[in-house]
């Protein structure tokens, strides 16, 4: 597939989808080693690859587009916060196991319907991206489903907590589903979903899962964004401090 | 370093040439499942001739997979020591499947005590809490329990038998 004019437009989209995923795999490669079982010692960073995996696959994707000789590597290490696209609920702290569950829950329920509906994207590498995609978040959402309701509903502590996430964690997610200036004409080409099915897919997971984790769903009064305009929480910048340590202090190092 | 072989530019030649570079790209093996070539898992998307130069078209499994990029540097290596000049390209349309996995290769995987993946339509369910059943590959028991959803590579999840009492890893259906 050869780059055209009109697939520029799509590059600070891209960008956007890679910095969730690659920052949702930092904070989850954080587990490594600390989980509260072996198994999830596993299964933390295997969840981890797959976002990882994909966040290059998109900046390779982004940066051939764009043309301007920049690599996944740059796009990945050398940019500063500002100019990161995240939103912000994937750069919330994991403060435990239950935040770092829900969290994983949010997002990954909402990705699943977005990859299901780009596989009809017009647009051949994207759909093909989401083909791969769209079956690895199936785990994703299980396995972070699963705990949400394990946890909602098990002992009075674990439910205490999980309800401690969901306060914490659920005004962020709205931003999921901004169509901003750089989305409306890729939806209406066809490039990208429509936002409300994959709104209301989302919803009804959360809905299905919180009715079974004996969790109710809250209202939000003000929701939290700011990510896609690079403008980030605290925690942000000592994950980015962590994130590009080894670029910045040896630039170019390889291994 | 080893100098790449001119070809004479004759179509028995070219043929030649193919057939032998296919024939080594076939044979280059996964190198967390050493006992499968990248034929056997359905990767080796294409080996064909452009400009004189062969290039092998290679397309990953998960897109995560730190094995993918061993994977295409191993083709290249294997086609460049045989004095060879090849590039590898990777693929990712159409997407690889573990419907792509041969026979042969669904034979080895449960030869070496893996449970081979269902085909694409056994995928797991979306329904929370459900598991699809998979046979021990040592004693065929259908009496098996996942232990965890993820194992040691992104292709494989861990379950154990409670017939035969062994561990055993499952190749996903992806």
């Amino acid at each position: 597939m050869t780059a055209h004019a009109a697939d520029t437009s799509l590059v600070p989209v891209l960008i956007q989808i890679a910095d969730d995923h690659l920052i949702l795999g930092h904070r989850l490669s954080e587990w490594c080693g600390h989980a509260p079982m072996l198994e999830e010692d596993l299964s933390m960073p295997n969840m981890a690859l797959d976002l990882i995996g994909l966040a290059r696959q998109l900046y390779t994707y982004a940066a051939a587009l764009e043309g301007k000789q920049r690599s996944e590597d740059d796009l990945a290490y050398l940019r500063s916060d500002r100019e990161y696209r995240n939103c912000l609920l994937v750069e919330r702290d994991n403060v435990d196991f239950a935040h770092t569950m829900l969290r994983q829950f949010y997002f990954a329920s909402f990705m699943k319907p977005f990859w299901h509906s780009v596989l009809n994207s017009t647009n051949d590498t994207l759909a093909s991206i989401a083909a791969k995609a769209e079956k690895e978040v199936a785990y994703h959402v299980r396995h972070s489903g699963e705990w949400v309701i394990r946890l909602g509903d098990g002992t009075e502590e674990s439910a205490r907590r999980m309800r401690g996430a969901v306060e914490a964690l659920h005004p962020y997610t709205g931003e999921m589903f901004v169509v901003d200036g750089h989305r409306t004409q890729l939806v209406a080409d066809g490039v990208l979903p429509e936002i409300e099915p994959v709104r209301a897919a989302w919803q009804n997971t959360i809905d299905q899962v919180f009715n079974e984790a004996g969790l109710v769903v809250p209202e939000v009064e003000y929701p939290l964004l700011g990510g896609r305009d690079g403008r980030h929480t605290e925690a942000f910048g000592y994950l980015l401090a962590e994130l590009q340590y080894m670029q910045r202090a040896y630039p170019g190092a390889q291994w | 370093m080893v100098t790449p072989v001119s070809v004479k530019h004759t179509e028995a030649g070219d043929e030649a040439l193919l057939q032998q570079a296919l024939a080594i790209a076939q044979s280059v093996v996964d190198p967390e499942l050493p006992f499968l070539t990248i034929e056997d898992l359905g990767i080796l998307r294409s080996v064909a001739l452009h400009e004189g130069r062969v290039v092998a078209r290679v397309s990953p499994t998960y897109t995560g997979c730190p094995a993918v990029s061993v994977i295409e540097q191993s083709v290249l290596n294997a086609l460049t020591d045989a004095g060879i000049d090849a590039t590898v390209e990777r693929v990712i349309s159409p997407p690889w499947s573990t419907d792509m996995i041969t026979e042969t290769g669904r034979q080895k995987l449960l030869d070496n005590g893996i449970s081979p993946p269902e085909s694409v339509d056994g995928r797991e369910s979306d329904v929370f809490f459900t598991r699809r059943v998979v046979n021990c590959p040592r004693c065929g028991s259908d009496h098996t329990e996942m232990v965890s959803e993820f194992g040691s590579t992104p292709c494989k999840s861990q379950y154990r038998c409670r017939d035969c009492r062994e561990p055993f890893d499952h190749f996903k259906c992806h």
